[in-house]
């Protein structure tokens, strides 16, 4: 059976991880590379890398923490933030993505979808899609969250899926970084309207939260960043837990 | 040296890294003639059955030539699905067709998503060469839509709608639906199995 996925994502900010990081008197702490293989060794699924850099300077160097942690992962590894055109697409892919993520510049043109999935194949692109309840449905910003777009989420991630995604990274707007539990309406409304997986992120915080979005949110897969850092152990427990509760996943 | 053959279908840096850690250096063939020097040959592939016709005529002539010299193939994922005869995605284009039976498309049955993607379990149903080592039940990293039938050359096994083939092998052609060099400890495990193989 298909399992589902559990995936860490890490923030990097000009080399360093600047989210969420909590390993008190740890090293290696803020090192992505390192990171990332402690996560590969704990058993995580799949690894998601944001940029979170502003500046050109801070791009060249982002590329050098792609190689950094591509050279030791061998599991899927995403490279979003910041891949607005086919040429950062590409040198995000040459330095050792296996998918790009793309969010604000599929919106301004969704042809961007189609145009990468041509070259890298559908299963290279992940249309990140960050949205917010407003009234009954849920309507997509764009620009890290703060420009307000007139698209539906779910009707975005269908032309999303026609134009060439492969996957839907979802981002809950409301419940991003509060820890009170993902969006299970807001997934499940978009997971049972395409047919392409949709990572379900935005509000982890306890195991069962996970539990919850795989079986009433009906996401493929989950993505979170904090969690994965109170413990050493924090994937292998929450993969016996999901167990528990009779959700496949890999161990 | 193992060739790694180019034809335009994907980015080839994670399969180059795969191998770099089962210990063997590849080699990216500009010309079919190339081969001449090849130990082993591997055809990835990501994407439509349809980018397999670069390879019609002479990068399929100087493959087959290859092989009966007794150097191994590999494919991976669409490279599997170009070892056998076509694919329903592009009917037009042939495969390799060393192994019997066609590709299709997987059944989008029970709620069951297709493209599938992620972790899922082989079943491996007799000793093989390529999966030695790799227990019943370990999971690897799947990405794709269509999928070849099960038939006597299958070494693995694996299930999403209907049962498909995960792993092909006979006496030198092999072959993975899944991607080796996204599968963790287990995937460099079955890239080494082919290196070994390149190696006898």
């Amino acid at each position: 059976m298909l399992s589902k996925r559990l995936i860490a994502c890490l923030d990097v900010r000009n080399g360093c991880v600047v989210k969420g990081v909590n390993f008190e008197g740890l090293r290696m702490a803020g090192d992505p590379a390192e990171l990332a293989k402690r996560y590969n060794r704990e058993g995580i699924d799949e690894v998601v890398v944001l940029d979170v850099t502003a500046t050109i300077e801070g791009r060249r160097a982002f590329e050098d923490t792609i190689r950094a942690v591509s050279g030791e992962l061998f599991i899927p590894l995403t490279v979003g933030g910041g891949i607005r055109s086919e040429p950062d697409a590409a040198a995000a892919i040459d330095a050792g993505a296996d998918k790009v993520g793309v969010n604000s510049a599929a919106l301004s043109d969704p042809t961007l979808l189609t145009r990468l999935a041509g070259r890298y194949g559908s299963q290279a692109v992940v249309v990140a899609i960050d949205a917010k309840r407003v009234g009954d449905r849920f309507q997509v910003f764009s620009r890290s969250g703060s420009t307000p777009t007139t698209r539906d989420a779910v009707e975005w991630a269908i032309e999303a899926e026609s134009r060439g995604a492969g996957e839907v990274l979802l981002t809950s707007i409301d419940r991003d970084g509060t820890r009170a539990g993902f969006d299970c309406a807001l997934t499940a409304a978009v997971s049972s309207a395409v047919s392409i997986p949709v990572i379900a992120s935005g509000g982890a915080g306890t195991f069962d939260h996970f539990a919850a979005v795989f079986k009433e949110g009906l996401a493929d897969a989950a993505l979170a960043a904090s969690v994965f850092h109170y413990s050493e152990h924090a994937v292998s427990e929450l993969k016996r837990h999901l167990l528990e509760q009779g959700v496949p996943v890999r161990c | 040296m193992i060739a790694l053959i180019d034809y335009g279908a994907g980015n080839l840096t994670s399969v180059r890294k795969g191998f770099a850690a089962a210990g063997a250096d590849l080699f990216t063939p500009g010309d079919p003639s190339e081969l001449g020097r090849a130990r082993g040959i591997v055809v990835p592939g990501v994407g439509n059955f349809a980018a397999t016709a670069a390879l019609e005529g002479a990068w399929t002539d100087a493959i087959r030539q290859t092989i009966e010299r007794g150097v191994p193939l590999l494919g991976i994922c669409l490279g599997l699905q170009w070892l056998f005869e076509g694919s329903d995605e592009a009917p037009d284009v042939k495969g390799f067709a060393a192994i019997a039976g066609r590709c299709s498309r997987l059944p989008q049955a029970g709620g069951l998503k297709v493209p599938h993607v992620g972790w899922n379990s082989l079943h491996v149903p007799r000793a093989s060469r390529l999966i030695q080592g790799v227990d019943e039940n370990t999971q690897v990293y799947f990405t794709h839509s269509y999928a070849a039938p099960v038939t006597c050359e299958a070494a693995a096994t694996c299930e999403h709608g209907t049962v498909f083939t995960a792993a092909v092998e006979t006496d030198r052609v092999f072959g993975v639906q899944f991607h080796p060099e996204k599968s963790s400890d287990a995937g460099i495990r079955i890239l080494r199995n082919f290196v070994a193989e390149t190696r006898t």
